[in-house]
């Protein structure tokens, strides 16, 4: 703990701090450009010059400098200031002067620093430079002219991200950021590049000219596209989303966010569901609201209790609560969320869930992957097992081969691996200290995978005095929160067609199987004309995750809130009041006439959903599930950019599969 | 004047064999297991007692530096030794002559200062323009390892020891040791933050000593003529023979070794043959390399040619590259033209040096052909300030002085060219009849 002051005040900062950090601690604003807290050391901006002693007489870059006892630093100097000042200007002498155009005006590092610690003039005579324009695919836009060279992009590339495919070209006043080969840059999480920018030079390119920051209302929301639960900012203006943007939470995202969370939003004004439909003689007939419910309540009453319900993907948990309270109402349990068919046991909460935690899993030092491609089902799960693997820890796998951007030793494909491991790596799994095993949902799809994965976490104590290495990685924001409110048949959607329900309600749910249900009366209470919508007799329009107040809970149990960013289009409703005003109509109405009755209704029976923030609570305990699998397991994501209504409506995410996963070169229009 | 019987590179002109043969018959290689026999601190002691200091231009002492290094190397973590041959300042060609006409004294002392600092192996980085010098070297390399000087039990001493010759690709800045190091690992030839030292995480992150050519190539000298020998030639703290390359107006242009703190003007007489048009043509001096001030003759031509000396005359031996510039010189062309090659070579990781070499070298061009403004000297001489010692490495200083020389003794020039051009331009216009 090293003890320095800094312009006279005394702080002690950890071990291995940096003068910057110190600076920080002692309340001092340091400036930078290249520095980031996630990324390494770069210290080439030379913006965060102090004067330090003992050292040479001269200022030093404060964020590559390491804190050491009895160091003095003064950030107030009048060296300090020509410096910081001449460092400015060499930033500013070859910036162009497009801030009435550039999409980074308001919320730009040159713009403030320059006002705090510029000159105020320029002696700069010359010509300035201009750089070649590139292209950097469907998501980023680019003015490379407003380049500041902080490496910052490439450094999150290489680090991060773990594609090398950002780097420097040319030297001196030359130097270029290049994505070499003038393509997208092939990673799920490329749009983080345009936020770590600190000028103009890389932006979000759906958001390219679409507003100003001080024009936006933010909204703290969750993110539902997989279930990792990434803390958004959803920032709108007059009655539309225009972009989304990770907030910090150092247990769940840090401050990355996946392409999709932010790029798919403008799927939520194509293809959207505005108004009630109901089928006649075959065809859907636009109706009012009146009609619509009329309809459906008509059906219900006729088929008593003899009605189902499938969640879909993107559900809150109090759209959930309100549909199960409905079904109970009517007597029946026929509700389910695990749209691809699965049938493990659900009685065992902590069997279900990725036990080690997002941050956790960081620490593990050998993890067996089984029938799961984190980097498409949770990219930012597959950041933290990339910094595990730097850290030292290895990675093993069973499935289909892909590219995780770290190393990994593919063991094969065929399930049965699970119970009949190498030796060797047995082995290391017997020495490892925190051994963890992760289960895609493909593999627990397959018929004994999950009773083999609890065997080998038997076998191997991975549940153990202060560490819990048992994860099934979920893809859908929907499933923990479903499970614990239980919206779950024990034999899955197999159990539920069997019972011929005569009603059945799509609750945003897209991707099940539905020729079981033949017959069935189907209601779809989405947002989107997707799937269900499609072969549904009546559509109830209803709002999407930006649309409303939601409570989700992520694939480690934790229980987050999203607040409500814009009010749904048109005649669409918030999901809870639809179930609340088709209870009128029965004559049953259900005991909650606003939101926040009902989230106090669902407090009331899974009490761990109103602890905010926190993970809920799950004992570990050993369900019975059947073994011995074997087979190949098929990857749940099949297509990261297109997984959902939302994302399928969008026109950003369609081109980002077309033109990254299938190579599809696309001719762009000189502006 | 040095002594032929105290000169350590005989054969600097190739008039004898550069081959084992012929640097065995000079004394090369002559029982080097003998000069390692008392073990490595006893080497880094005559070392330090020599007063031998780096000669690749900082004049960092040697052996202190040596005495940086691990004594223990950490298992997986071994020491190493880097020899920095990428010579590519302006108006330096002493590496060169080493290399071609002496190897062995090159490769004899990479392997006992290798054994000083406990290195496991050393890297030769030879500049990429150095075609028929590297084949030379690879040759003497290869001789070497025949003759079993290198390699298991390198010399008979029992010590392994491995040298490798890599080959630039023609960067000046990979002349930079943390940069080589970079460039060494195959990256970009980008210098790295200072700390952590290489010497405590160089070269793959293994404690490493960067060494210019000639620092190593006359430490097998020194062991065998004694520390005492090397430190009588030359004053105090500026010891030893140097190996002198003057160029420019003289009238015979030469690579020389020359004892320390030899007067300029009986460096230039005895072997350069004189000043092209005698002493009083003489205009200035960049007595080290094109990165240190020049300095105007008068102040030169008696001063003894070391490293004090000329650091109190506000320039520098540097690597003692003596560019000599008598009274044809365009003097602000010279350094428009340095500022250029500064400009150029700049690797562009960090702001300053990026953004300001240019800005520098644009000022320059103007003031050369005087279409500048008068404010414009303060200007550059404050933006050269803004570069000094404000980068990661000393390519922003190395930039910068050679122009804060200019401004310091030649601003009555710089504005006389200014006031002409003004003067010519405001001459009436010829008005065409209409």
């Amino acid at each position: 703990m090293p003890k320095l002051t800094v312009d006279g005040i005394e702080v002690e900062v950890p071990n291995g701090s940096t003068v910057l950090q110190a600076c920080e601690a002692a309340g001092k604003e340091i400036p930078r450009f290249c520095y980031h807290e996630r990324l390494a050391i770069a210290g080439n901006c030379r913006m965060c010059l102090v004067e330090a002693k003992p050292g040479p007489p001269k200022p030093q870059a404060s964020c590559a400098l390491p804190a050491a006892d009895g160091q003095e630093i003064r950030t107030d100097t009048l060296t300090v200031k020509k410096a910081r000042e001449g460092v400015m200007e060499f930033l500013l002498i070859n910036h162009p002067l497009d801030c009435p155009i550039c999409d980074q005006g308001g919320q730009c590092d040159l713009q403030d620093l320059a006002v705090g610690y510029g000159r105020g003039m320029s002696r700069f005579e010359e010509n300035k430079r201009a750089v070649n324009e590139k292209y950097m695919g469907p998501l980023i836009a680019t003015a490379m002219t407003r380049c500041i060279q902080c490496t910052r992009c490439v450094r999150f590339a290489e680090e991060v991200a773990g594609v090398e495919e950002l780097g420097t070209v040319f030297r001196g006043e030359n130097m270029q950021i290049t994505a070499y080969l003038d393509a997208a840059l092939t990673s799920e999480l490329s749009g983080n590049v345009a936020d770590l920018c600190p000028v103009g030079a890389l932006n979000h390119k759906p958001y390219h000219f679409e507003s100003r920051p001080w024009e936006l209302r933010r909204a703290p929301a969750i993110d539902v596209f997989d279930a990792v639960g990434t803390n958004i900012h959803l920032s709108s203006r007059a009655r539309q989303i225009v972009r989304a943007i990770p907030r910090i939470n150092d247990d769940v995202n840090e401050e990355w966010a996946a392409d999709k969370t932010r790029y798919a939003i403008d799927g939520l004004y194509r293809n959207r569901l505005d108004r009630p439909w109901v089928r006649r003689e075959g065809k859907l007939q636009p109706v009012d609201w009146a009609e619509a419910l009329a309809v459906v309540a008509e059906r219900m009453r006729a088929a008593n209790a003899s009605v189902a319900a499938v969640a879909g993907a993107l559900l809150d948990a109090e759209t959930m609560a309100a549909a199960k309270s409905l079904l109970r109402s009517v007597g029946s349990d026929l509700y389910e969320h695990r749209q691809a068919g699965h049938a493990t046991p659900t009685d065992g909460l902590a069997a279900l869930r990725f036990n080690s935690g997002i941050a956790g899993i960081e620490e593990a030092d050998a993890i067996l992957l089984v029938g799961t491609n984190p980097r498409w089902e949770a990219p930012l799960v597959n950041t933290r097992l990339r910094k595990a693997v730097k850290t030292g820890s290895t990675v093993f796998a069973i499935g289909e081969r892909v590219d995780l951007t770290y190393p990994v030793t593919w063991l094969g494909e065929d399930l049965s691996l699970l119970g009949r491991l190498p030796a060797e790596v047995a082995e290391r799994f017997r020495g490892a200290s925190k051994p963890a095993v992760i289960l895609g949902e493909g593999a627990t799809l397959v018929e004994g995978t999950l009773g083999d994965a609890l065997d080998f976490a038997n076998t191997f104590n991975l549940v153990r005095e202060g560490w819990n290495g048992f994860n099934v990685l979920s893809t859908t924001a929907s499933a923990q929160g479903a499970l614990m409110l239980g919206f779950a048949v024990p034999g899955g959607l197999a159990e539920l067609a069997a019972r011929r329900p005569e009603v059945l309600f799509l609750l945003g749910a897209d991707e099940l199987e539905l020729q079981p249900f033949a017959g069935a009366f189907t209601v779809y209470v989405g947002h989107h004309g997707d799937r269900g919508a499609r072969v549904a007799d009546v559509i109830l329009p209803s709002a999407s995750y930006a649309e409303k107040p939601g409570t989700y809970v992520n694939l480690e149990g934790r229980v987050q809130i999203s607040e409500r960013a814009v009010f749904p289009p048109g005649d669409a409703r918030e999901d809870w009041s639809i179930f609340r005003a088709l209870s009128d109509l029965l004559g049953t109405p259900l005991p909650f006439d606003t939101h926040d009755q009902l989230r106090a209704r669902m407090y009331a029976e899974v009490p761990a959903l109103a602890r905010i923030n926190a993970v809920a609570p799950a004992p570990w305990s050993v369900p019975v599930a059947p073994t011995g699998a074997s087979g190949r397991a098929t990857l749940p994501v099949q297509d990261f950019y297109l997984t959902d209504p939302i994302s399928r409506a969008s026109p950003t995410m369609r081109r980002c599969s077309a033109e990254i996963l299938h190579g599809q070169t696309m001719a762009e229009a000189a502006e | 004047m040095l002594a032929d019987k105290d000169r350590i590179f005989t054969n600097l002109y190739g008039f004898q064999d550069w081959r084992l043969s012929g640097a065995r018959a000079r004394g090369d290689w002559d029982n080097t297991r003998a000069l390692m026999a008392d073990g490595p601190d006893a080497i880094i002691d005559v070392v330090k007692a020599s007063g031998l200091r780096g000669r690749g231009g900082a004049g960092f002492p040697t052996g202190m530096k040596w005495g940086f290094m691990p004594k223990e190397p950490k298992e997986g973590r071994p020491n190493f030794l880097v020899i920095n041959a990428d010579e590519s300042e302006p108006g330096s060609c002493k590496d060169r002559e080493i290399i071609r006409h002496d190897p062995h004294k090159l490769i004899e002392g990479a392997l006992i200062a290798g054994f000083a600092m406990r290195a496991r192996a050393a890297y030769i980085y030879i500049r990429g323009e150095y075609v028929r010098e590297s084949e030379t070297l690879f040759a003497a390399v290869a001789e070497a390892y025949a003759a079993g000087l290198l390699g298991k039990n390198a010399a008979g001493s029992g010590y392994q020891f491995d040298l490798f010759v890599h080959r630039g690709s023609g960067a000046y800045i990979c002349g930079e040791e943390t940069a080589m190091l970079e460039s060494l690992e195959g990256k970009p030839g980008k210098p790295r933050l200072k700390p952590p030292f290489p010497a405590g995480a160089g070269l793959y992150g293994c404690p490493t000593t960067v060494n210019n050519v000639e620092s190593i190539a006359v430490v097998p000298t020194i062991l065998r003529r004694g520390a005492a020998w090397f430190a009588a030639i030359g004053r105090p703290k500026n010891e030893g023979t140097k190996l002198f390359q003057i160029s420019g107006h003289v009238n015979k242009p030469c690579v020389v070794e020359e004892a320390m703190s030899i007067p300029f003007r009986q460096l230039i007489d005895e072997h350069a043959g004189g000043i092209r048009g005698g002493w009083d043509n003489l205009l200035a001096v960049i007595p080290g390399g094109s990165s240190v001030p020049l300095v105007p003759a008068e102040q030169i031509i008696d001063a003894p040619m070391d490293f004090d000396t000329l650091r109190d005359l506000k320039s520098g031996l540097g690597t003692a590259a003596i560019i000599v510039m008598d009274k044809s010189t365009d003097v602000v062309r010279a350094i428009a033209r340095l500022s250029y090659f500064y400009k150029h070579e700049s690797c562009g990781q960090c702001t300053p040096c990026r953004e300001g070499t240019g800005w520098m070298w644009r000022v320059m061009e103007r003031l050369r052909t005087g279409e500048a403004d008068l404010s414009e000297i303060d200007l550059l001489e404050d933006v050269s300030k803004q570069i000094e010692g404000h980068t990661i490495c000393a390519l922003g200083d190395a930039a910068a002085w050679p122009v804060q020389g200019l401004i310091r003794h030649y601003r009555p020039e710089l504005e006389r060219r200014i006031l002409a051009r003004k003067a010519a331009e405001a001459e009436p216009l010829p008005v065409a009849a209409e």
